[in-house]
């Protein structure tokens, strides 16, 4: 197990190492850099300018800028955001909260609803409520996210019940402890919606396949002919062998945590680690744009790791390790 | 199992009777764009910001219009002015395009008759352009820009995919570690850089197959993979072997003997990718990355519904495009549905 572990963790390092490479060749493809807007202004001088392109590599070609920001980047030292005059580790410490709360909450949400929607509609198979459910399932698998995260926001502009945007309301400063948690608690109520519907429907849909497919199972004839109870037989026998695909889902879902809420966060202004990464393509804010990616692919690579982990524990018969 | 099987089963099916019809009316609207649409993209009327819809009906035997008087422009209101209407001409003639691209025109299915007042049939935007018209040209970028990004994506997926499975040994080796790396990446934050250092090199109005490229050279690892384990299966089948000792070369044993029995997995998996181009294209004009304006695309006129404006003042039109996205993607995964019902009919889905 150990050494499972250890050699998904060592992929890893070539993983980030190409695609931070990756990242650099296509931004020094893009024309201009972090300064292009600072060069414009005239009261600048072009000492200073020299020495920050100095500073920071910008006069040298892509590859000794990456060997550069390698090296600190070994050291523990992520860089300088530019565009908001703080290192870019202090950055995303701020921003990587918001997004987690955000992510998280809307995991919690859609698995809380969609897996007991999922058995229902398994176990009252061919009903109304199941019909009712795969259309309503169709329709959310199909709504794009910012599309979702629109129509929110026009509700609560239209009812005045939730804030439009943002993490935190003006006052928040001024309020007592409890105040400011349900003022957090009221503002990721949308952005959770947003983004935890379109999941409901997909984790209802392969909760409900899996529960028609294990009903099916020959321990649930034998269960129900020495006199278990049904509903025994459905929540003790069935489910806990329906759910076993899912718990490697939750580790794909876990890898999505920190870049899967970019456009609802966008269009939400939810000032999350999706919004910060944009927003810092958008300024060329080097540093940050490769952090962030860092960022990603890392919780990418250890969310299927943790679903392999968890697949395994959760189910004996799967052995990580080939025997050779 | 021919693709005439294959269509003849969707159409024996009411979803797939359903989703086909749909799709063929999107795509029918977006051919004859020019033909349907009143105004062209970039008309714009600055004292018409935000009209309301306006109402069609019939009078002195004759199609009218509603007509509209701006109350309060700070707020964009409009009264409705109950004695006064404009009359629609049928097949008039109005502004020049060109049909398939090829064929000049200037006759448009309805408009109003010389001009004299507006047919906002969906209400205006911001700077008094006809949503209608936008819709339903912007319907040729979000539909198209599918078809010919699974086309990109699908024939790379099978020269990666079906060359590593074929030959193994170190081109498989190499070819699926890219895989792995593309797949690695969070798509939308590859999305964004790529676009960054693509863009700045080719002039706006070639947004359109900048962005195509993107989304292909983002698409291609999944579909390479998949195609690659299937030509792996297949490679070991005899016909296969007899073409090989018969000095057949590798290439048309790909495309002869291999490639007709991918066929149906093709097309299933390129049905069901396609809302992914279109959500994709409707994400990068959203954020003002895609198509650029005067052009319309639905994504592109869905960002300017995120106006605090909108949200107070109820321009609820200006959410239309949304649901024509929504609309087009529900009817891809439908057939597409469909389709993997009838090419694996051991994989149902309902």
């Amino acid at each position: 197990m150990i050494f499972f572990i250890l050699r998904r963790l060592m992929t890893l390092i070539p993983l980030l190492l190409g695609i931070t490479m990756l990242a650099f060749i296509l931004m020094s493809l893009a024309p201009g850099d972090f300064l292009t807007p600072v060069k414009a202004q005239r009261d600048v001088s072009v000492e200073l300018i020299q020495a920050i392109e100095s500073e920071f590599g910008l006069d040298q070609p892509w590859y000794l800028q990456y060997y550069k920001w390698l090296g600190n980047v070994l050291q523990g030292n992520l860089g300088h955001s530019w565009a908001y005059k703080l290192p870019v580790s202090e950055l995303i410490g701020q921003r990587i909260w918001a997004t987690f709360l955000l992510s998280f909450s809307s995991l919690i949400f859609s698995w809380m609803v969609a897996i007991p929607l999922g058995v229902l509609a398994a176990i009252y198979k061919d009903s109304i409520f199941d019909r009712m459910s795969a259309g309503l399932a169709y329709t959310a698998l199909s709504i794009p996210e910012f599309f979702l995260a629109l129509i929110l926001v026009f509700f609560a502009a239209q009812t005045g019940l939730f804030p439009l945007g943002g993490a935190t309301s003006i006052d928040y400063e001024y309020m007592s402890f409890g105040g400011k948690l349900l003022d957090r608690a009221h503002h990721l109520i949308l952005p959770t919606l947003a983004l935890g519907i379109g999941s409901i429907a997909s984790i209802m849909r392969i909760m409900r396949a899996n529960f028609i497919d294990t009903i099916r199972g020959g321990f649930v004839i034998t269960a129900r002919s020495k006199g278990v109870r049904e509903y025994v037989v459905m929540f003790k026998h069935v489910l806990r062998n329906a759910i076993n695909p899912l718990i490697s889902a939750f580790g794909f879902a876990l890898s999505g945590l920190l870049s899967g809420a970019l456009m609802v966060e966008i269009v939400l202004q939810y000032p999350g680690l999706g919004q910060l990464m944009y927003q810092s393509i958008l300024r060329e804010d080097q540093f940050v744009v490769l952090a962030s990616v860092m960022l990603g692919c890392s919780m990418l690579v250890f969310g299927n790791l943790l679903a392999d982990i968890l697949l395994a524990w959760s189910d004996p018969r799967i052995r990580l390790e080939r025997k050779n | 199992m021919t693709l005439f099987y294959i269509f003849r089963e969707v159409f024996r099916r009411p979803l797939g009777i359903f989703s086909a019809c749909v799709l063929g009316l999107l795509y029918m609207t977006a051919i004859f764009a020019g033909l349907l649409a009143p105004y062209q993209t970039n008309e714009q009327d600055l004292n018409r910001t935000y009209h309301p819809p306006t109402k069609v009906f019939w009078k002195d035997g004759g199609l009218h219009v509603e007509a509209y008087k701006l109350v309060d422009p700070s707020e964009a209101r409009y009264e409705l002015v109950e004695e006064l209407s404009y009359p629609i001409d049928v097949f008039a003639r109005g502004y020049e395009y060109r049909l398939f691209g090829l064929i000049p025109l200037e006759r448009h299915l309805f408009q109003v008759k010389d001009d004299i007042g507006p047919i906002y049939l969906l209400g205006s935007d911001s700077t008094g352009r006809d949503v209608f018209s936008r819709l339903i040209y912007g319907s040729q970028v979000s539909l198209f820009i599918g078809l010919i990004g699974i086309i990109i994506t699908a024939s790379l997926g099978f020269l990666v995919g079906g060359l590593s499975g074929y030959f193994g040994g170190r081109t498989d080796f190499l070819a699926m570690r890219l895989v792995e790396f593309m797949m690695a990446m969070p798509g939308l934050y590859l999305l964004l850089a790529l676009r960054g250092a693509l863009a700045p090199h080719f002039p706006s109005d070639q947004m359109f197959f900048v962005i195509v490229v993107i989304l292909a050279l983002i698409g291609w690892a999944g579909t390479a993979r998949i195609l690659r384990g299937m030509t792996l299966a297949l490679r070991q089948n005899q016909y296969v072997i007899a073409a090989e000792s018969m000095g057949q070369p590798p290439i048309a044993i790909l495309l002869k003997h291999i490639l007709p029995n991918l066929v149906s997995y093709l097309l299933v998996a390129a049905t069901l990718s396609i809302p992914g181009y279109v959500l994709g294209e409707a994400a990068l004009s959203f954020l003002g990355l895609g198509i650029q304006e005067p052009a319309a695309s639905w994504g592109l006129m869905l960002s300017q519904a995120q106006d605090v404006k909108v949200f107070y003042l109820n321009f609820w039109w200006l959410l239309i495009p949304g649901f024509a996205i929504f609309i087009t993607v529900i009817a891809y995964n439908i057939l597409g549905d469909v389709l993997r019902d009838i090419v694996d009919p051991k994989m149902q889905t309902s």
